[in-house]
C-alpha cells in the first residue's frame, strides 16, 4: 500500500516545485503599452461628418471589396456593420424626433466604424501564429491571411468588434481596415480620409492628431474655425500654395516623406458642440484612430474602456505562470522526480515481477 | 507494492454490434455528412456562427468542455503516480483511454472549426508562433499531451499485439512521460480559462477574473475524479460488473477536498472584485451563474458524510453534478456570459449539435471496442456474458 510518508512526499514535492516557480520568477507586470512615437491613425469629427458614406465606398474601392447588399432590391452597397468584406462603415445614431445633428435627445448623430489601430491591441496579443501584427513604426495593425489559420480568437478578442470573419467561404479570411497600408508605398494614405467631403476623417500621425483634436476641443461652439482636410501635416510642414503641388498638377506628382503632395484643402465652418473626450487618448492605452463627438461616445456604439488593456493583463498571467517555462520546468522536475520513484516501486513489485503496471 | 492485489486488466469480451454500437455508428455517419457541407462551403453553412459569436459549441462544448471531461486520466496519474496511491492502479487505464479520447477529439474538433485549418502548421512554425498568446500555450500543450497520452496507453496496445520488448522500453521511460503528462494538463487547463482574460469587459464580471487559470486547473482536476465516478459506475453497469465502491469512496473524499478550495475561490474572488451584486440582477447570467453555484455545492451536501460516499448511486449523482457544474462555468464564460456588443444572437444549429454528437459517439463507440478487445478494465471472475 501507498504509504502515509509516499503520499506526504508528493505533496511535498508539488508544493516545492510550485513555490520554486513563483519564487524563481518574481511576479512582474507587463504594463499597458503606448502607441510608437510615428504611429499613424486617423482622426474623426463626428460633428463635422454628414453621414455620406463617401468613405464607405472609398474604402471598398481601395480594398477591393464586393458590395453587400441589406435591401431588397440589392441597387446598392448596404451593408448594416462591418464584416468580412465592410472595413468602414458609417453608423447612424438616432432618438425621438431627430431634430438636430449632434444632439442625445431628439436628434441624430454619426459614427464612423473602423479598426481602432490600438496601442496595445488584443487581437495581436490573441492571435497565435503572428497572422495579426502590429508595425513598429507605424503602429498599423496588419492581417497576413497566409498564416491566419482562422481560429477568430481575434474576432473574439477585439473589445471594437473590429476583426470580422468571412464565414460563408470554405476559405474564408479575416477582414479589417490596415489603414490602406497597401498604399502607402504609392505615396497614398487611408481611401477613407482621401475622399471626406467635410474632413470628418483626417489621415495622419497620431500625435498631430491629438494636438488638432485638443485644438478642436478649445474651440468655442459656433465660431467661425479653421479645419484641415485629407492629410493632416506635422505643424513644422507647409503645405504648398493650390498651384505648386502634385495634385493634378503638371505631370510631376511630388512627394514629401514618402506621401504625395496636395493643395491645402482646409475650409472655415462653425465649429460643432463638443463633449470634453477625444475617444482612444487614453483607452486601452490609447489607439492611433482618435474620436470626438457630440454625443455620448457609449451610444454611439464606442464601448466604455479602462486606461489598461486586456491585452497586458493577459500577458502578466501567461508570463508569471510560463515566462522562459522555469515554472513548467520546475514543477516537471518534480513531478518526474517523485514519478520515478513510485513507478519504480511498481515495476519492482515481486509477485507481478513489474510486467503489468507500469503505463 | 501498491498493487499486488489487483486483478491484471484483460478484454472485457463479447460482441461489439447492439443497440447502443449502431447508434454511435449513426451518430458518427450523420457528422462525417455534416463535415463534407462545413468544408465545402465554410463555416456559414452548417453553423449559425456570426461575427458576435465568432466561437459556438465546437469550441465551448467540444474543446473546452470536452477536454475537461477528459481529465480524468491526469487526475488519477497524479493520485496513483505522483501522490503514490497505488490502490487506485485499477482505475488509470479505463480512465487514461477515455482521456485519451476525448482529448485527440478534442484536437480534431478544433480542426473542423478553423477556417483556415490549412495553414495549422503555423502553429508549430519557429517564426510564425506568438508565445504572447493565451491559444498558442494552449494548441501547444495539448498537442503535446494528445502523444504523451498515446505513449503512456502503448502497453495496453504492446500487452494485446505480444510486443513484450516494445512495452519493456517504454516502460523504462515511462516516469518521464507520466510526469509530463501532469504538468502538460495543468498548464493547458489553466489556460484555457486564461484564454478568456484577453477578452477583458466583454466577458460578464461573474467569470472575468485574473484568477481563472486557478479556477479552471482546480474544476479540471475535480471534473477529472467526477468523470471516473461517473464512468467507473457506467461502465459496472453496462458491462454487469461489480461497482469499485472500495476505490470510488475514498476518490470522492479527495474529489471534495478539491472542490471544497475551489468554492472558496470562486466566492472569494466574485466577493473580492465586487462581482457579487451582479449575481443578484435579473438576469440569465445571474440565473446560469446560481445554477452553477448550485451543482457545485450539492455534492458537497450529498456525499459529504463518509456513509453516503458508499452508495454507488449517490457517487455517480454527485460525479454527474460535478461534471454538469464545471461544464456549466466553461459555458457561461465563453458563451451565456460573453457579450460583445450589438445585435448578435447565437443559438446553435441541428448540424452543430449533430457534430458534437458525432464526437461524442467516437468516444463512446471506441471505449466500448477497446475495453472489449483490449486488457484495459481490471480482470473479473464473473465475464460479461453478452
Amino acid at each position: 500500500m501507498g504509504t502515509r510518508r509516499d503520499f506526504l512526499k508528493g505533496v511535498l514535492a508539488s508544493g516545492a516545485a510550485a513555490t520554486a516557480g513563483v519564487v524563481a520568477v518574481p511576479v512582474q507586470a507587463r504594463e499597458t503599452r503606448s502607441r510608437p512615437p510615428e504611429a499613424l491613425g486617423l482622426l474623426y469629427d463626428s460633428t463635422l461628418c454628414v453621414g455620406c458614406k463617401a468613405c464607405v465606398a472609398a474604402c471598398k474601392t481601395a480594398n477591393e471589396n464586393p458590395a453587400e447588399f441589406s435591401t431588397v432590391d440589392h441597387l446598392w452597397d448596404t451593408p448594416l456593420d462591418t464584416s468580412g468584406y465592410t472595413f468602414n462603415l458609417i453608423k447612424m445614431y438616432r432618438n425621438g424626433t431627430m431634430d438636430a445633428k449632434d444632439q442625445e435627445v431628439n436628434g441624430f448623430a454619426f459614427m464612423k466604424t473602423s479598426c481602432m489601430h490600438c496601442a496595445d491591441p488584443s487581437c495581436v496579443s490573441a492571435c497565435p501564429v503572428s497572422a495579426m501584427t502590429k508595425d513598429p513604426v507605424t503602429g498599423v495593425v496588419g492581417y497576413n491571411p497566409d498564416k491566419c489559420i482562422g481560429c477568430r480568437y481575434c474576432v473574439v478578442a477585439c473589445p471594437f468588434g473590429i476583426p470580422k470573419y468571412q464565414y460563408d467561404s470554405p476559405t474564408g479570411r479575416i477582414g479589417k481596415c490596415e489603414l490602406c497600408r497597401h498604399r502607402h508605398k504609392d505615396g497614398h494614405y487611408s481611401a477613407c480620409a482621401a475622399v471626406c467631403p467635410p474632413g470628418a476623417t483626417l489621415f495622419g500621425k497620431t500625435s498631430d492628431l491629438l494636438a488638432e483634436a485638443r485644438r478642436r476641443l478649445a474651440m468655442k461652439p459656433g465660431e467661425m474655425n479653421r479645419f484641415p482636410r485629407g492629410h493632416l501635416l506635422s505643424a513644422q510642414e507647409k503645405t504648398l500654395p493650390a498651384k505648386d503641388n502634385g495634385k493634378g498638377q503638371g505631370t510631376q506628382m511630388r512627394t514629401r516623406a514618402g506621401w504625395l503632395d496636395e493643395p491645402d484643402q482646409s475650409y472655415e465652418t462653425p465649429a460643432g458642440k463638443y463633449l470634453q473626450h477625444v475617444y482612444g487618448e487614453k483607452e486601452y492605452g490609447g489607439t492611433q484612430v482618435l474620436k470626438l463627438s457630440g454625443v455620448n461616445f457609449e451610444k454611439l456604439g464606442m464601448p466604455n474602456l479602462p486606461p489598461d488593456a486586456a491585452a497586458a493583463m493577459s500577458e502578466t498571467i501567461q508570463h508569471n505562470l510560463y515566462g522562459n517555462l522555469i515554472m513548467p520546468f520546475a514543477v516537471l522536475g518534480a513531478m518526474t522526480w517523485v514519478a520515478r520513484k513510485n513507478v519504480k516501486s511498481d515495476e519492482d513489485s515481486p509477485e507481478q515481477g513489474g510486467k503489468d503496471h507500469v503505463q | 507494492m501498491s498493487n499486488n492485489h489487483h486483478a491484471a486488466p484483460a478484454p472485457v469480451g463479447g460482441g461489439l454490434v447492439n443497440i447502443v454500437t449502431l447508434s454511435c455508428g449513426v451518430l458518427i455517419a450523420l457528422m462525417a455528412a455534416i463535415l463534407m457541407v462545413r468544408f465545402l462551403f465554410g463555416l456559414g453553412a452548417v453553423t449559425a456562427l456570426n461575427d458576435g459569436y465568432p466561437w459556438g459549441i465546437w469550441i465551448a462544448v467540444d474543446v473546452v468542455i470536452g477536454s475537461a471531461f477528459a481529465c480524468g486520466g491526469f487526475s488519477v496519474a497524479m493520485l496513483v503516480y505522483i501522490f503514490n496511491k497505488g490502490e487506485y492502479h485499477p482505475l488509470v487505464r479505463p480512465a487514461l483511454l477515455a482521456s485519451l479520447f476525448g482529448y485527440t477529439l478534442a484536437g480534431a474538433g478544433v480542426m473542423f472549426d478553423l477556417g483556415r485549418w490549412w495553414n495549422v502548421w503555423n502553429m508549430f512554425w519557429p517564426t510564425s508562433i506568438n508565445p504572447n498568446s493565451v491559444m498558442f500555450e494552449v494548441a501547444v500543450c495539448i498537442s503535446l499531451y494528445i502523444v504523451v497520452m498515446w505513449i503512456e496507453f502503448s502497453p495496453v496496445v504492446f500487452e494485446k499485439l505480444g510486443k513484450d520488448d516494445a512495452r519493456r522500453k517504454v516502460g523504462k521511460a515511462m516516469f518521464f512521460v507520466i510526469a509530463l503528462g501532469t504538468v502538460l494538463p495543468m498548464m493547458h487547463q489553466s489556460s484555457l480559462g486564461t484564454l478568456l482574460v484577453v477578452l477583458g469587459g466583454q466577458v460578464h464580471p461573474l467569470w472575468q477574473t485574473p484568477v481563472l487559470p486557478l479556477l479552471y486547473l482546480l474544476s479540471a482536476i475535480f471534473m477529472g475524479y467526477a468523470v471516473v465516478l461517473f464512468e467507473s459506475c457506467l461502465t459496472s453497469t453496462a458491462y454487469r460488473r461489480k461497482i469499485e465502491t472500495h476505490m470510488l469512496t475514498p476518490i470522492a473524499k479527495i474529489m471534495l477536498g478539491i472542490l471544497a478550495v475551489f468554492i472558496v475561490v470562486r466566492i472569494g474572488d466574485v466577493i473580492a472584485r465586487g462581482a457579487l451584486p451582479r449575481a443578484f440582477q435579473p438576469s440569465v447570467q445571474a440565473l446560469m451563474f446560481w445554477l452553477e453555484m448550485a451543482c457545485f455545492i450539492a455534492p458537497l451536501i450529498l456525499i459529504g458524510a463518509e456513509a453516503n460516499r458508499r452508495n454507488p448511486a449517490k457517487l455517480f449523482l454527485a460525479g454527474v453534478l460535478l461534471m454538469l457544474g464545471g461544464a456549466l462555468m466553461r459555458l457561461n464564460g465563453f458563451l451565456i456570459g460573453y457579450e460583445t456588443g450589438g445585435d448578435f444572437n447565437y443559438f446553435p444549429t441541428l448540424a452543430e449539435v449533430l457534430v458534437t454528437a458525432g464526437m461524442f459517439a467516437v468516444e463512446v463507440l471506441g471505449y466500448i471496442i477497446i475495453t472489449r478487445r483490449f486488457p484495459v478494465l481490471p480482470r473479473e471472475n464473473a465475464q460479461a456474458t453478452h
